[in-house]
């Protein structure tokens, strides 16, 4: 079969991170492409040179056996590649028809919209993907399954030779990803190519044609999906060989410091319960989107529970929201250290003491002194490299706003600490610097949740290791019995689980 | 950052940290108008008497604009003071005459008039989660509606000395407007840099997640300064009330614009999080004194608002293009 698109070599770094080293795909015309790895191994960023998104550093890309160049994404479309995000760009409030020829206005007389002839075109690639649905509908008023469609009629439209879906099926019921496979397949008889990003297995057996692994910004290999088995790509995807580095120590692990009991709060947290006891670190493994951070929003007081019960030193908390929270002691280093974690406008010294302002007071008035002696000490302890206290917290390196985040919660005492993804895009030594406090913080009795993408970082890290996916609980084993495999395993092979009833 | 202090390090240290003050721009602009004003109208503008009459027009200003700025350093805005400022002014002057309540309730009944609006605006904002724009653009309207309704319209006149004290009056030969608006600055200067809830003020504007994960509370806090806004207007429009002698249901219309105003010429920043209270009361200064000189040097009252607009915008590009070259030598300097 002609070979469509042939990308080479592909090498791409971002400031601390090597994302794509030497990666290759080969795309036929007609065949359905899985591309599979973890969280972070670079789908997405090969996916976004591909499209034009950004400029790779090294690497060639042919297509139709011609070097080209792809230096923005209408040079992407152009050439005839379309990418189908997660999140759908599209405008709400403009009709379906609207949508497909968005910037490529059907015009009367130059200036003028030609409404019929956008609406009669826009019915023909309605046909094309077999969606029956009036061009005149707005898009706020489809389902996503349908906009989906929309989305695949709009790649049409342009002459896309290569689709890329990304994740296509998370948030689709099972009948309607029949009715996908099924439109993939009758692109597929006509020679399109698409390029199926997904992390359910299952589904990549019934649909591709050959599958192609990428592991930490590697290319691991291609296969034929009729030669592939459940094992082997698991073992593509995770055989990587486990550092050492980590520093977890061995310390005597206390009471039960918090417990969380039947907690639902929205589609993407069902009937969570677990423990973490003081001393104790408690990884929380899954995929991206699995539920995680939301839990840890929830118990934290951040997002409204529906049903369930939280107890810290075996008190219940009753009133919820962050402040309450807090006041037991727990504290909250979020997903997102720049949107949710600093204040990015205001200095070190007032990041510090945000959660203990209670402390710096004196005879009723906050006390510059008794903050900046906090903060200095802080600064000290935990290494934080800033020009000095005063300094405004966006003016400081990744890993040292996030030193400030957790001096934030260690100013106010907190005995339950959770960690969202503590170390994302963070160099290794600050990485390195912040697993040691995590050991340092257990042996002094704090209790440590983390939740982490990455899983040599739990399998190192953690003494106890819960899997979440698509918002329950799918498994828990200690360290000694955790690998690397076993967990991607209830990840990738979990089925479906009907949504427990809220009681 | 280096560079501005290598440039420093040959003037007294007290130049210095002035320099590196937020509002020495403003103040420096502030300066300079006060300069031009005098060559171009001499001693009619660097009188005493002249001096103390634009500082006493613009403290009314100045006091609305201490209330918006602290709604604006949570990333909100208020437009409902102008009316706020009528219906407060309204209410006591008819707690006054009609209702036969004494000076001073009538005085605290017109500022929790301000109050209420004020946590009606904070209640839309929060609980219904209402924009501010549109939540106070209906408290605006209902706040003017309300002046005229109770009053049917007409001016409520012939108010007692004592009442009038408030906006006439004098201590120490200060008038008495001016001495209400110097103890609210300090009042609120030290709010904003002394109490927690001052620190959750900026914390709101400078990322309201952020600050809710870290326990402020965000809509107490909000409800708060909106509160403080309506206050503020209902100080403002009860002193213009004692100033004329007459309660007006149409005092007022269109000074939250004035009170923006102050607020962006004070170099505080409008997404929040940047600011602090005698900025706004120099901005409300720089249009004081703008308006007084326009007028000494006979320009139509007609075109005065024009040029008000002009220095609004210069004023705010002046300093958005020092900000960005001081942060711009940060960056390098890192």
């Amino acid at each position: 079969m002609q070979e469509l698109l042939q990308m080479h070599n592909i090498r791409k770094s971002f400031p601390g991170v090597q994302a794509l080293r030497g990666v290759n795909l080969s795309i036929r015309a007609g065949e359905v492409h899985a591309l599979i790895g973890e969280n972070g191994a670079g789908k997405s960023t090969l996916m976004k040179i591909l499209s034009g998104v950004y400029a790779m550093d090294e690497g060639e890309v042919f297509w139709e056996g011609k070097k080209v160049d792809i230096p923005s994404t209408s040079a992407a479309t152009e050439l005839g590649i379309s990418i189908i995000y997660q999140e759908l760009n599209q405008l709400p409030n403009m009709s379906v028809a609207e949508n497909i020829f968005l910037g490529r206005e059907k015009r009367a007389r130059k200036i003028f919209l030609n409404s019929r002839e956008t609406l009669s075109e826009a019915r023909v690639f309605l046909d094309n993907v077999g969606l029956d649905v009036d061009a005149r509908t707005l898009c706020k008023d489809l389902s996503i399954a349908q906009r989906q469609m929309v989305e695949i009629a709009k790649a049409l439209s342009v002459n896309a030779r290569l689709i890329v879906m990304d994740e296509p099926t998370s948030s689709l019921t099972d009948r309607e990803i029949t009715l996908l496979f099924g439109l993939i397949n009758r692109l597929r008889e006509h020679g399109v190519a698409v390029v199926f990003i997904s992390h359910k297995l299952e589904e990549i057996f019934q649909i591709s044609d050959r599958i192609t692994v990428l592991r930490d910004g590697e290319y691991i290999g291609t296969i034929d999906t009729a030669d592939s088995s459940e094992d082997l790509l698991i073992q593509m995807m995770v055989g990587r060989s486990l550092t050492g580095f980590y520093p977890k120590r061995a310390v005597p692990i206390g009471e039960v410091a918090l417990e969380v009991e039947h907690l639902n709060a929205g589609r993407s947290v069902r009937d969570i319960s677990f423990f973490v006891r003081s001393g104790e670190i408690l990884g929380f493994a899954g995929l991206v989107g699995a539920g995680r951070s939301e839990t840890m929003r929830a118990i934290f007081g951040v997002d409204p529970m529906e049903s369930g019960r939280i107890s810290v030193n075996g008190k219940m908390l009753s009133h919820h929201s962050p402040s309450d929270a807090i006041a037991c002691g727990i504290g909250l280093v979020p997903e997102d250290r720049k949107l949710q974690g600093l204040i990015l406008k205001m200095t070190v010294r007032e990041n510090t003491t945000l959660a203990s302002m209670e402390e710096t007071r004196e005879n009723g008035f906050v006390s510059r002194r008794r903050e900046e002696q906090i903060a200095r000490e802080y600064v000290k302890k935990l290494d934080i490299r800033t020009a000095g206290t005063e300094q405004k917290a966006a003016n400081l390196s990744g890993g040292n706003q996030q030193k400030v985040v957790i001096a934030k919660w260690l100013a106010t005492g907190s005995r339950v600490l959770i960690l969202d993804s503590p170390t994302r895009g963070i160099d290794v030594g600050a990485k390195k610097e912040i697993h040691e406090l995590m050991g340092e913080l257990a042996s002094r009795g704090v209790a440590i949740i983390m939740v982490s993408s990455e899983l040599p970082e739990i399998l190192g890290m953690c003494d106890r290791i819960i899997v979440m996916h698509e918002g329950s609980i799918r498994g828990e084993m200690p360290r000694s019995e955790a690998t690397q495999e076993k967990i991607m395993e209830i990840i990738l092979t979990s089925k479906k689980q009907a949504i427990p009833q809220v009681e | 950052m280096s560079k501005s202090n290598n440039f420093g390090a040959g003037v007294p240290g007290l130049f210095r940290k002035l320099r590196q003050a937020s509002t020495f721009n403003i103040f420096m602009i502030l300066l300079g108008m006060c300069l031009i004003m005098t060559f171009a109208a001499g001693n009619k503008f660097l009188s005493v008497s002249n001096i103390t009459s634009v500082v006493r027009q613009f403290s009314f200003y100045a006091i609305m604009s201490i209330g918006m700025v602290l709604v604006i350093l949570t990333g909100g805005i208020d437009l409902s003071v102008g009316s706020v400022f009528a219906f407060s002014g309204v209410i006591s002057c008819m707690a006054i005459m009609r209702w036969g309540v004494p000076v001073i309730p009538s005085v605290l009944l017109g500022i929790l008039a301000g109050a209420v609006f004020g946590l009606l605006n904070g209640l839309c904002i929060t609980k219904l989660q209402l924009p501010p724009f549109i939540a106070t653009l209906g408290t605006m309207s209902i706040a003017r509606g309300l002046s005229y309704g109770i009053t049917g319209g007409y001016p409520i006149g012939g108010l007692p000395d004592s009442f009038k004290f408030i906006g006439l009056g004098s201590i120490l030969d200060i008038p008495t407007p001016i001495i209400w608006m110097i103890l609210l600055a300090l009042l609120f200067s030290v709010f904003l840099r002394f109490t927690v809830r001052g620190r959750w003020v900026y914390a709101i504007g400078g990322n309201e997640e952020a600050a809710r994960i870290s326990g402020v509370k965000v809509n107490q806090t909000k409800c708060l300064v909106y509160m403080f806004s309506g206050m503020m207007a209902a100080v403002a429009g009860i002193a213009t009330a004692a100033r004329l002698g007459v309660g007006q249901s149409t005092a007022g219309s269109g000074y939250e614009m004035d009170a923006i105003a102050g607020v962006i010429i004070g170099g505080a920043s409008v997404s929040g999080g940047y600011g602090n209270i005698i900025g706004p009361i120099m901005g409300a200064a720089i249009m004081g004194v703008l308006r007084n000189g326009l007028v000494l040097l006979d320009v139509s009252a007609y075109w005065q608002q024009a040029v008000i607009g002009v220095v609004i915008i210069i004023a705010v590009s002046f300093d958005k293009l020092q900000h960005d070259r001081k942060s711009a030598s940060i960056s390098v300097s890192k």
